[in-house]
């Protein structure tokens, strides 16, 4: 397991690299100089603005520009926020709780709901349940995760009033009080995001349940007499989940997109809320920032899905 | 009727007996309609600003009811729908446009070029699409709308942004189809009798991997529609004087209290477009995959 691991971390190591080319070549081709305005202020000598150029390093190839870039992000220098006036890690490190517990919880959620409607469905194919979700499903990934928000805060806050729609990292109080606050808080954003994914899971799950149960040793399995559930249990699903993991990692990128609007219609103080503020304040050190954040949770929660594969099915591991 | 046989009369008649999938298409062909000549029947202004009736309900003259500048919303719904539905399908031409060449490339190549394409794509997958989105249009917004307008430039950048996000999907069915195909005995007889790499791709290949690119295609309208309006709704895609869907659910936002029918009328416009293209996919799917033979 753990030369497994090893290989797969170094497998990351590429990719991010990838990454970090595509997020500089972006920058990098962008129009605009940050020096710019000095160029067009009078009072600066043309000297003076070469010499800073000089100084940064901006006239330098490409290659190398990117090379120090990198150096930098590698030693945490990440750059300064000129709008929240401070360092652009520890903004991040101060927001990126919040999502990480939003993202975490919905999945959770996600899995609970997906995977017995999937095995149910799959185990009664074409019964009344399973049209019922899969229509459900079908709606559930239409839905575009602001018109959810905007509905759960239509039905939940403003027509019953049971949960308030904007989220407040100061509730008071502590113990209970605090966890049924923190509950009540979050479980809109949670479960918008929780929904979006649960339906396409339940219809991943549906498919590679029904496609293993056709398989000998599931028969095998019958035939010695176990009874149904065991047989379900036991040997159907954790087969059947070994495709549904790739499935969901492949999905993993979409779902950053669903917690930055998540973030932004309940107000949640998290890395996604803060992108979409630092672009509407052009701060731009902060937006590289997120995005190459962004990029980096991919990667790891890749690296998490290759784990979990590695453990469902065995003959990964020791390969 | 089209005679039982031919192959595009066949994908009909199984098309057909996915009853969702149908009333999909004529719910899509009517909004298609509707956002087409809708603008020709219903002469509303949509910038008509009157106070007197601002943030009605819907009513006989206004039948989707008012903003909160008293515009109509019938009419800036029937002009953004427009706007909406033009972006998923001008994204879906660039994904699509991208993800072929880059497949059929990939597929006819063997060694260092495909694994250098595939490794491209693989990456691209993992990149997050939204925040870059959000990243390449706050870079380029501004000295593209100079160089070609404000809408257009807007509209161009959507698009190929959207589209230069979602072309891997397609790129790996064309490659998995193209490394099948190009195995066939009858790719072998067309290039037996001399045919050049190109023209065997144009006439033979190209054709018989249709069935999952159309299908992909179609799901990728849905995919933009909804990246599309994501973008406008948080107030970083179109500009407000252009109320696309998105927008127009971005500026209903904050008045969900008082005025629920403008964000409703809006939302519900995006969910059904894309609920009815991603039920017609799946029509489609199930009348192009020949092993769903019944």
């Amino acid at each position: 397991m753990g030369r497994y691991l090893l290989r797969r971390l170094l497998i990351a190591v590429p990719s991010l690299l990838g990454i970090s080319v595509v997020l500089f070549v972006v920058l990098a081709l962008a129009p605009g100089d940050p020096f710019g305005e000095l160029a067009s202020n009078p009072n600066v000598p043309p000297e003076v603005g070469a010499a800073l150029r000089a100084k940064f390093g901006l006239d330098d190839p490409i290659a190398l520009r990117y090379l120090r870039w990198l150096s930098a992000m590698l030693h945490g220098d990440w750059g300064f926020s000129f709008v929240s006036r401070m360092d652009v890690d520890t903004l991040i490190l101060q927001r990126l709780p919040a999502t990480l517990f939003i993202i975490g919880s919905s999945q959770v959620l996600a899995l609970l709901i997906a995977l017995p409607v999937g095995v149910y469905s799959a185990v009664r194919p074409y019964s009344i349940f399973d049209h019922i979700a899969n229509l459900l499903a079908f709606i559930g990934f239409s839905l575009p995760t602001f018109f959810t928000g905007l509905l759960f805060i239509l039905l939940f806050s403003i027509y019953l009033d049971w949960l308030p729609f904007v989220y407040r990292t100061d509730i008071g109080g502590s113990g209970w009080h605090w966890y049924w606050e923190q509950f009540k808080q979050s479980a809109m954003p949670v479960a918008v995001l929780a929904l979006l994914q649960a339906a396409s899971w339940t219809r991943y799950v549906r498919s590679s349940v029904l496609e293993v149960s056709r398989l000998d040793y599931v028969t095998t399995a019958r035939a010695k007499g176990l009874p149904e559930r065991m047989v379900v249990i036991k040997h159907v699903v954790r087969n059947a989940l070994i495709p549904v993991v790739t499935l969901v990692a492949l999905q993993m990128p979409g779902l950053f997109g669903g917690a930055i609007v998540t973030e932004q219609i309940f107000r949640i103080p998290g890395i996604g809320s803060l992108l979409i503020s630092s672009i509407l304040a052009n701060d731009t050190p902060v937006i590289m920032a997120v995005t190459f954040v962004f990029a980096c949770l991919v990667i790891l929660f890749n690296l998490l899905a290759d784990v979990l594969y590695g453990w469902l099915d065995p003959r990964i591991a020791y390969r | 009727m089209a005679e039982r046989g031919s192959p595009a009369g066949e994908i009909w008649r199984r098309f057909r007996r996915h009853k969702l999938a149908v009333a999909s298409a004529v719910i899509l062909a009517l909004m298609a309609l509707a956002v087409a000549f809708g603008p020709l029947l219903w002469r509303v202004p949509i910038n008509d600003i009157d106070f007197s009736s601002h943030l009605e309900g819907p009513s006989w003259n206004h039948p989707f009811g008012t903003d909160d500048l008293g515009q109509d919303l019938l009419a800036r719904m029937l002009y953004g729908g427009r706007i909406s539905l033009a972006v998923g399908l001008a994204a879906m031409l660039v994904a699509v446009t991208v993800g072929t060449a880059i497949g059929a490339i990939a597929g006819m190549s063997r060694g260092s070029i495909d694994a250098a394409l595939m490794w491209l794509t693989d990456l691209f997958l993992s990149l997050p699409p939204l925040p870059l989105l959000l990243l390449v249009i706050y870079l380029f917004r501004e000295p593209l709308t100079k160089l070609v307008g404000l809408e257009l430039g807007t509209f161009i950048l959507i698009v190929v942004v959207i589209g230069g996000f979602r072309w891997m999907q397609v790129a790996r069915l064309v490659r998995a189809q193209f490394l099948t195909l190009r195995e066939k005995e009858f790719v072998e007889a067309a290039r037996a009798l001399g045919m050049t790499s190109l023209r065997l791709v144009i006439r033979h290949i190209l054709p018989n991997s249709l069935g999952p690119i159309i299908v992909a295609g179609t799901i990728d309208v849905a995919a933009a529609i909804i990246a599309e309006s994501t973008l406008s709704f948080l107030g970083l895609g179109f500009p407000p004087d252009i109320p696309t869907w998105g927008r127009i659910l971005f500026d209903a936002k904050d008045y969900l209290d008082i005025a629920p029918h403008w964000a409703l009328f809006a939302g519900g416009a995006i969910f059904l477009a894309v609920l009815s293209i991603n039920f017609i996919g799946d029509g489609l799917r199930d009348a192009m995959d020949p092993r769903t033979q019944a």
